[in-house]
């Protein structure tokens, strides 16, 4: 039984005294302890309470590791794509803007789910290139950045809309290039400004990982269903809820403690 | 020497023309103040000055040098290497201080002379410190913007365009956007500017602050410089049936 581990963690999770810590720690650990009992090679008997909540727990593992990479990759190309997008959309060039639009309204107008579809099939059915088992991964995530690009290139150009025209002229007039003006003037103000609307959205990726299951790509959610499935039992679904819920409090937990060392001046 | 001379400056936006040709010239420690109603110019022709906003037609040269020249009635502004050199030339200080709110103050007034003009950091430094303590803001180098009172945040503003070694300083309202009180605080500085032979131009509606510390008062109506002179002869006995009319109606 592994009751043990988990009043040691309980211990680990009372040492600290501040409230935000402690969360933290409980959060910290109830993602890793699925991991680490995989590591042990631990496993429970389905019989009793807890042994059967870290069974579950464990077969759930590998696609909580899924959808953790999902999440990490997403927001690693779709954010710096976003900013590009967003140059695009505010570009002096009028076709270079009418692009951006475009592929703006094509990723919101339309679901998630048929764009990763699209992703995954249409190299097959456009140019016959034979469909495999790995390509699922990379289709997921081309598909989940191309559409996040386009949420978070709407947020950052809002953020920049927001910077103050005077900026623009006080920067000028002391012969700061465009450049300049952009890195040290525009881009530290519009990260304060657009703070709040990128947690929402990344969390909602946390739980659009899950749409993933349309292209057969097993991450957490997939996981879950499967074993519901084959127990009759709908508490893996919660579980992998549960999963969801805390990876959440996790994000909004560090992207608070961003919005707080922004606060550093008020504009 | 004239630093800045302004000919035959005409500026319409869409259909509303704003400049109807005017002509100014700013000899070397002059400090010369343009008044006026609202809507009357004055601030577009301090934006075409600074470049922030063109010119459609006439001449502008800084130091006897040309920024805009007119070729077949047409302003035409010099390459984009050589506007990097006039900006340099001058300073503005805008109506509502434009600070830049993430930079604290010795930041703000700084960074431009390191990363623009490219001049030693330890100099610029010691420099900016200096000029901060003499605007008695010595105790808030390490202050936010958001944290000093307007009057506090204009004279950084100021500190910042002095920074760079300007030749000529710009004010557009400098002091519209403070309290009554507050105003006494940036006229001392602009005096103590004067005294220095700083070169200013200032764009104001504030009568008393015209009359205070300028040399030589401009009085814009409707696009035109319909008077212009020494203060006492301007503001106390102007000939200009306009002039009288706008006086009037502020101090009444």
């Amino acid at each position: 039984m592994p009751l043990y581990e988990f009043g040691d963690i309980m211990k680990n999770i009372k040492k600290p005294s501040k409230n935000k810590g402690i969360i933290a720690i409980a959060v910290m650990a109830t993602l890793l302890v699925p991991s680490l009992m995989t590591a042990c090679g631990v496993s429970a008997e389905a019989s009793d309470g807890f042994g059967w909540f870290f069974n579950v727990i464990v077969q759930l593992s590998d696609g909580m590791l899924a959808s953790l990479e999902l999440f990490a990759l997403t927001l690693l190309f779709s954010m710096p794509l976003g900013l590009l997008i967003c140059f695009a959309r505010r570009s002096r060039f009028k076709i270079v803007e009418l692009i951006a639009k475009f592929y703006i309204s094509i990723m919101r107008g339309t679901p998630l789910m048929l764009q990763l579809l699209v992703v995954y099939f249409g190299p097959y059915f456009v140019f016959k290139v034979p469909l495999s088992t790995e390509y699922r991964f990379y289709a997921a995530i081309i598909g989940f950045s191309l559409n996040y690009a386009a949420y978070f290139a709407e947020i950052y150009r809002a953020g920049i809309e927001a910077v103050p025209g005077g900026q623009y002229e006080a920067a000028k007039v002391l012969g700061y290039t465009r450049r300049q003006t952009f890195m040290k003037i525009v881009f530290p103000q519009m990260v304060r400004h657009i703070l709040p609307p990128v947690t929402n959205e990344v969390i909602t990726l946390v739980k659009d990982t899950s749409l993933a299951f349309a292209i057969a790509f097993v991450e957490m959610f997939t996981l879950a269903k499967q074993i519901s499935a084959s127990e009759s039992n709908i508490m893996p679904l919660f579980v992998a809820g549960l999963f969801y819920y805390i990876f959440n409090l996790v994000v909004s937990f560090v992207m608070g403690q961003i919005e707080k060392k922004m606060n550093y001046y008020s504009a | 020497m004239k630093l800045l001379e302004i000919n035959n400056i005409k500026k319409t936006f869409d259909d509303l023309e704003v400049l109807k040709d005017i002509s100014i010239s700013v000899e070397e420690g002059e400090v010369v103040s343009i008044l006026g109603p609202s809507g009357s110019g004055k601030s577009t022709l301090l934006r075409c000055a600074t470049m922030l906003e063109t010119m459609d037609s006439g001449t502008m040269k800084y130091g006897g040098e040309y920024v805009v020249k007119d070729v077949d009635g047409k302003s035409v502004y010099a390459s984009k290497r050589e506007m990097k050199h006039f900006l340099h030339y001058f300073g503005l200080v805008f109506q509502n201080f434009n600070l830049f709110p993430h930079y604290t103050v010795l930041k703000n007034v700084i960074d431009a002379p390191i990363h623009t003009q490219k001049r030693d950091k330890a100099e610029v430094i010691e420099r900016a410190t200096h000029m901060l303590e003499r605007m008695g803001l010595g105790d808030k180098l390490d202050y936010y913007p958001c944290q000093l009172s307007g009057g506090q945040q204009q004279r950084v503003a100021i500190t910042r365009a002095l920074a760079m070694k300007p030749k000529i300083l710009f004010f557009d309202e400098p002091t519209s956007a403070l309290d009554p009180e507050l105003t006494g605080e940036i006229l001392k500085v602009l005096r103590a500017l004067a005294k220095r032979k700083m070169t200013m131009v200032i764009v104001t509606h504030e009568i008393e602050f015209a009359r205070g510390v300028s040399d030589r008062v401009i009085f814009m109506d409707d696009g035109y410089i319909i008077e212009q002179g020494k203060p006492e002869d301007v503001i106390d006995n102007p000939e200009n049936e306009r002039v009288r009319a706008f006086l009037n109606k502020l101090s009444s």
